[in-house]
């Protein structure tokens, strides 16, 4: 079977010439290895023994009683690591190896990405660089003490917005100057082909597992799907099982300030373009030059939006929403209260979207809840129009990207005010 | 794709190719490369005169964009001061206009600059101020030849921008580097219309101490592939390195450390005088052989 490079009009290898040599090795180091029978079988072994899957899906039933439909959570933050990124490293690193590569480099945004790099890389004896950008060195700090510990290299990236599209450009230049003995392991659905292609299909044990566990559980299909959509690996993942059944498929964008303000949110408000490698909706001016996002969460604050999604979108397959920084933050609170999980903030878009009523965010009242000292009692204050989203019989799946440790500090300055 | 563009009725780029056949400085041609309005609009006009009288061949010129990945931290500076300052691909047609006469161009763009300008459209303005070829260098051949229909860019990108380029009479130039397999040269070969771009080492833009070693090996197996003239760019830094890749190549590409000179001079005048200096010593130094 060949790996995908287009989704529609979407995809391809943007990419220099120097590059190409590297992305067809690549493209055919992956189809063996993903047809290869040991190569799946060490890669199953590290996700059960060492990742920790399966992972639960949970019904919390006090987020469900607020929603007024049974939510289910795919419960990726329970994994080693502590978000959904290490299901796609651990494959990449695996072929890494195989392909005799000596060296992984990884761009991050919250560093989970990083973080699982800089695991695998600790694991299988590798040698690590991250690329991140300053802003983002700054507000997950816990991530990039990890990551120093586990003996990568922190490369911070001071341009553009010093996020996690500087630090891609950075990731992409020095695969452009190494690329001899170094692969190259992007964290999400983005990038030239064959990643999108191939992170999605690492990650799609997320969906996999859960048609199993929901039909085990409730003996049907989930009516919908929610994750929240930064690049789009956490969706995709879930997603790609279910694609063509009858379920609905909702991607959560980051909408930031407002969608008329700064927001990362491509597929509501950008244009089709080429950014990193692939031609996916874009923020962009007239003139073509990428704008800056903006997201409360490092992991969705990002202009650019795997290419899949691009054609999920314009096919209708899938439906996306954008949610905005306090809806998230109150989102964060919310559901650390009603169930005793700390999410992370990107994580918390996708609670955010299950907790809002039947509006969408432009026309949603703003949220009490995030008014300054107030936000935290996010057990009492209603998100708005409550109960009319969802009939009552539904069963909702959200996917729980990853937990909130990272993010506890940030959270609690912007919900309660520095301390 | 209709038959008529691809096979256009005049040989595309026709005074780039006579620059590589009757070089100033006899063993290769002399081709500066500046981000177009860097530092400013006014200087860059001032530096393109005097960049032809100091000996230049051709004027390679960069439409800046916000995320390039293929330079290094020089051309990178260069490009966001210029944007900073409202470059657009507009102020970068209107440089070549102005000049046009004087010496040919060729524009370096990414290729999202294009495709927002819109393809035909980016081409026909590139045609009409003089320019004869575009590098573009996240659009490797198989994109550049791809048909991509929809999206709302499909008017532009149907038949592949290789097509669209040559029915508008641009040039596309193909990119060859250390890492390309013979498989790829012989596809960069055949799709070459007015010269070859070769990337001289595996890596971005930038000043380096010394000319990649993969570079001999690099223009000898491309040389199997085509007769087109080898221009060859990224890291030629000094003049001693300048005639070095002209004993090998037909064309020398001198950017990164133009573009450090200019930034590094103090004012207008300055920025002139260490360009022009820098280009003069290279064609003296690749006609000394
Ligand atoms: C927990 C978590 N969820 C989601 C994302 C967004 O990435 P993607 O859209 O690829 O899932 C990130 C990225 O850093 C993340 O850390």
């Amino acid at each position: 079977m060949t790996v995908e490079s287009r989704f529609g009009p979407y995809g391809g290898r943007y990419v220099p010439e120097t590059l190409i040599p590297a992305l067809d090795e690549l493209t055919s180091a992956y189809g063996e290895a993903r047809d290869d029978a040991a190569y799946q079988a060490e890669l199953a072994r590290l996700l059960a023994e060492y990742a920790g899957r399966p992972t639960p899906l949970y019904h919390a039933a006090r987020l469900s009683e607020r929603c007024g439909a049974t939510v289910l959570l795919k419960r990726e933050d329970l994994l080693h690591t502590g978000a959904h990124k290490i299901n796609n490293v651990l494959g990449q690193a695996l072929l890494a190896k195989r392909m005799g590569k000596t060296r992984v480099i990884a761009e991050t945004g919250a560093g989970q990405h990083g973080v699982a790099v800089a695991t695998a890389c600790a694991l299988l004896d590798l040698e690590c660089a991250v690329y991140m950008g300053t802003e983002d060195v700054r507000r997950q700090e816990l991530n990039v003490v990890r990551m120093r510990l586990l003996g990568a290299t922190v490369v911070p990236v001071e341009s553009g917005s010093c996020t996690l599209k500087d630090a891609m450009n950075e990731a992409l230049r020095d695969w452009v100057s190494n690329v001899g003995h170094t692969f190259y392991a992007i964290g999400s659905v983005a990038g030239p082909a064959p990643y999108p292609a191939m992170v999605r299909d690492l990650q799609a044990v997320i969906g996999a597992e859960t048609i199993a566990q929901v039909r085990e559980r409730y003996g049907r299909l989930p009516d919908e799907l929610v994750a929240c959509v930064g690049g789009g690996s956490n969706a995709l993942g879930l997603f790609h099982a279910f694609r063509h059944l009858p379920v609905r498929m909702t991607g959560v964008e980051a909408a930031g300030e407002g969608l008329d303000g700064r927001h990362g949110a491509p597929l509501a408000k950008g244009r089709p373009g080429v950014l990193h490698g692939s031609f996916s909706y874009l923020l962009q001016d007239a003139w073509g030059q990428v704008m800056e996002a903006h997201s409360v969460s490092a992991g969705l604050d990002y202009p650019g939006v795997g290419p899949e999604h691009a054609w999920l979108k314009d096919s209708g397959r899938a439906e996306y929403a954008a949610v905005t920084d306090e809806e998230a933050l109150a989102a964060f609170a919310a559901l650390t209260r009603l169930e005793g999980i700390i999410p992370a903030l990107e994580s918390a878009h996708a609670i955010a979207y299950v907790l809002r009523g039947p509006c969408d965010a432009a026309a949603a009242p703003p949220s009490p809840t995030v008014a300054g000292r107030h936000a935290t009692d996010g057990g009492r204050v209603a998100f708005g129009p409550d109960g009319t989203r969802f009939a009552a019989d539904d069963v909702v799946i959200v996917n729980l990207s990853g937990r909130g440790d990272k993010d506890v500090h940030e959270a609690a300055q912007l919900l309660e005010g520095p301390a | 794709m209709s038959g008529d563009a691809r096979t256009p009725a005049a040989p595309l780029a026709p005074r780039l190719r006579r620059a590589f056949e009757r070089p100033r400085a006899k063993r290769a041609a002399l081709i500066p490369y500046l981000t177009g309005g860097h530092p400013d609009v006014e200087t860059s006009h001032r530096l393109i005169a005097t960049l032809v009288d100091a000996g230049a061949d051709v004027v390679e010129l960069g439409v800046p964009f916000s995320d390039p990945i293929a330079d290094g931290p020089v051309v990178q500076r260069s490009a966001h001061e210029a944007l900073r300052a409202g470059v657009t691909p507009e102020t970068v047609f209107e440089l070549a206009a102005a000049h046009r006469d004087r010496v040919p161009f060729v524009l370096l763009t990414y290729v999202n600059s294009l495709l927002a300008y819109g393809g035909a459209r980016f081409f026909a303005r590139a045609a009409e101020a003089g320019v004869e070829a575009l590098v573009i260098p996240d659009l490797p051949l198989d994109e550049a030849a791809a048909t991509v229909t929809g999206a709302g860019v499909e008017a532009e990108t149907a038949g592949g921008l290789v097509a669209l380029a040559s029915a508008a009479g641009v040039s596309l130039v193909p990119m060859a580097a250390p890492t390309s397999t013979d498989a790829r040269l012989a596809m960069v070969g055949a799709a070459a219309t007015s010269f070859v771009y070769c990337v001289a080492v595996t890596g971005v833009t930038g000043p380096r101490q010394e000319v990649g070693e993969a570079l001999p090996g690099l223009l000898e197996r491309l040389r199997r592939h085509t007769a087109a003239p080898l221009a060859v760019g990224f890291g030629i830094s000094t003049p001693r390195q300048a005639a070095h890749v002209a004993g090998l190549a037909d064309g020398v590409i001198i950017g990164s450390a133009l573009i450090d000179a200019v930034a590094r001079a103090a004012g207008r005048e300055g920025a002139c005088a260490a360009a022009g200096d820098l280009v003069r010593r290279a064609g003296a130094a690749i006609a000394a052989g």
